[in-house]
């Protein structure tokens, strides 16, 4: 039998190696360079191309511009939610014809491009005049802007009445049956037992939808509405100047941020109680 | 030799011309629209036809580069390194912040004035005319890629980490993990929400035409121009799109099931 006599003494700690660049760090750290070189490339650029005149002519023009865009996005996705309601409800209801013509109507407005839609208001109405001379909404069709809230009002009510639609069907059907088994008015348990669990599940869904209105906003510009990115397209066409594109984008990142984080933070707190 | 290929060629020529679907001898447009504003030849179906093509040849061209991108970037943005994830963090930031509109213009006019000031150094001075092909499938790819590494972080995270140990207790190397096992189940996961994304890519392709590229909807305006009938031909433009999202949606039903040929069948 065998065993250890003496007891190994103390060693000391293995010495430190030295971290090894791994690859992932390298490639890290070459593309954050990469970021870095453009970020800086772009503020000399704003920097060396400074100009007080610009500014003078251009920047409150681009403010006015910010302004039409926040209007637009603003109108449009009101008057889409108060639209998407009756139209979810037919989406929904068990008449088959309804039900396959608003599925119709989401179908043709998700499935072609806003731009495709604006044309055809903006172009397209205007073969109608006569009509709409007759019904007196003439001037509604003439304007672009009126044009580009139409046709966004359109597009936006189809993804709401899908928004509207897959939320109010979340919510188990056992709450509709517990409802009435407690013989509580349909209506009234829809107002206050199915409506609010199902709008905790289309905030998110919103919020998506207003971030892509304000992205897709910028299609009107092509109507020669002079939104944010109308003005943009106009200052650059007058000076050729790269960084009025700069300027737009960073308009357009603070304002879709802004409402990514101020979305967010609404719907932690609207949904705290659901926090465990 | 080139006799082979000239004879292939001209075989591909007849090929497409007879199953055209539009212009072909029993095509849509040839058959309904004979002696209309629609024909083909001397009406304006022909034009059309060729906007459709380049709409399709556009999206076909970014899906890859953009599948291929946004994988990289998902990869990096759930990378252990934080620069990496930072790099990634800002790349998605930025592309899915920015409307697409913007973003062809940047990279459009970006990729002009970068391509000017780097021959500018080599002693070239003359105009420089950016091919709009390849700046609308680059800026169309970066935004789909913004958007698909998103799907495609959510779908890793679906995969469980013992996929990942299984692999190593093979003995497999990282890639091989990657290509055998996590990519198989990524794709299950994660198509519904790319097919969403292709959808979305079909319909911004339309933008585009903004920057001189014939697609549908520029050879739309044109016909319009010279017709003034804006209202048919852009419900033609319409239907047009209506038509790739339908034959979309049935293909990506069938990859869907393709996909999901492994799963249990109940």
């Amino acid at each position: 039998m065998s065993h250890a006599e003496v007891l190994i003494a103390a060693q000391p700690a293995p010495p430190k190696t030295a971290r090894k660049l791994s690859k992932s760090a390298i490639a890290g750290y070459f593309l954050l360079t990469l970021w870095a070189i453009l970020g800086i490339a772009l503020i000399s650029m704003v920097i060396t191309g400074w100009d007080p005149d610009k500014l003078q002519t251009y920047g409150p023009r681009l403010l006015h511009g910010l302004w039409i865009t926040v209007k637009l996005v603003a109108i449009s996705f009101v008057l889409g939610a108060i639209l998407s309601m009756p139209l979810a409800y037919a989406r929904m209801s068990s008449n088959r014809i309804l039900s396959t013509l608003t599925y119709c109507y989401v179908y043709l407005f998700r499935g072609t491009p806003l731009l495709a839609q604006i044309f055809m208001v903006y172009y397209g109405f205007p073969s109608f005049r006569w009509f709409f001379e007759d019904i007196g909404l003439w001037w509604f069709f003439k304007d672009p802007f009126y044009c580009g809230v139409f046709a966004m009002t359109l597009n936006t009510a189809a993804y709401q009445t899908e928004i509207v639609r897959a939320a109010i069907q979340s919510v188990p059907k056992g709450q509709t049956e517990a409802a009435s088994a407690l013989g509580i008015h349909t209506w009234i348990a829809f107002r206050k037992i199915i409506i609010p669990q199902a709008l905790i599940v289309a905030l998110r869904p919103y919020g998506n939808e207003i971030i892509l209105l304000i992205k897709s906003s910028a299609t009107v510009s092509i109507i020669t509405v002079y939104d944010l990115m109308g003005e943009t397209r106009y200052a650059f066409s007058r000076t050729y100047d790269y960084q009025i594109y700069l300027w737009a984008a960073i308009f357009y990142l603070v304002i879709v941020e802004l409402m990514r984080n101020g979305w967010a933070r609404m719907e932690g707190r609207l949904t705290r109680h659901l926090k465990r | 030799m080139s006799g082979l290929f000239s004879a292939l060629g001209s075989f591909w020529t007849w090929l497409t011309t007879i199953f055209d679907p539009l212009c072909g001898p029993a095509g849509a447009f040839s058959v309904f629209f004979q002696n209309t504003m629609l024909a083909c030849g001397n009406g304006w179906g022909d034009e059309l036809a060729g906007g459709l093509k380049i709409t399709i040849a556009v999206s076909l061209a970014t899906l890859p580069l953009g599948l291929v991108i946004g994988f990289f970037v998902a990869l990096a943005q759930q990378s252990e390194e934080k620069s990496l994830r930072l790099a990634a963090g800002v790349f998605t930031t930025i592309f899915r912040g920015l409307p697409e509109l913007l973003t062809l213009f940047i990279i459009y006019y970006g990729m002009q004035i970068l391509l000017q000031s780097v021959l500018a150094k080599f002693g070239y001075d003359g105009p420089i005319e950016i091919n709009a092909f390849a700046a609308g499938m680059v800026a169309l790819a970066i935004v789909f890629s913004a958007y698909c590494s998103e799907v495609l972080v959510s779908a890793f995270k679906a995969i469980p980490k013992g996929q990942y140990e299984a692999g190593d207790a093979l003995g497999f190397h990282r890639v091989r993990t990657m290509r055998l096992i996590i990519l198989p189940q990524l794709v299950r996961i994660s198509l519904p929400n790319l097919g969403n994304l292709w959808m979305n890519l079909l319909k911004d392709t339309s933008y585009v035409s903004i920057i001189g590229l014939a697609d549908i909807i520029r050879q739309t305006g044109i016909a319009v121009r010279s017709t003034k009938a804006p209202f048919t031909f852009y419900s033609i433009a319409c239907l047009f799109y209506l038509t790739l999202a339908v034959i979309s949606s049935i293909g990506l039903f069938y990859l869907d099931r393709w996909a999901k040929r492994a799963e249990v069948r109940r």
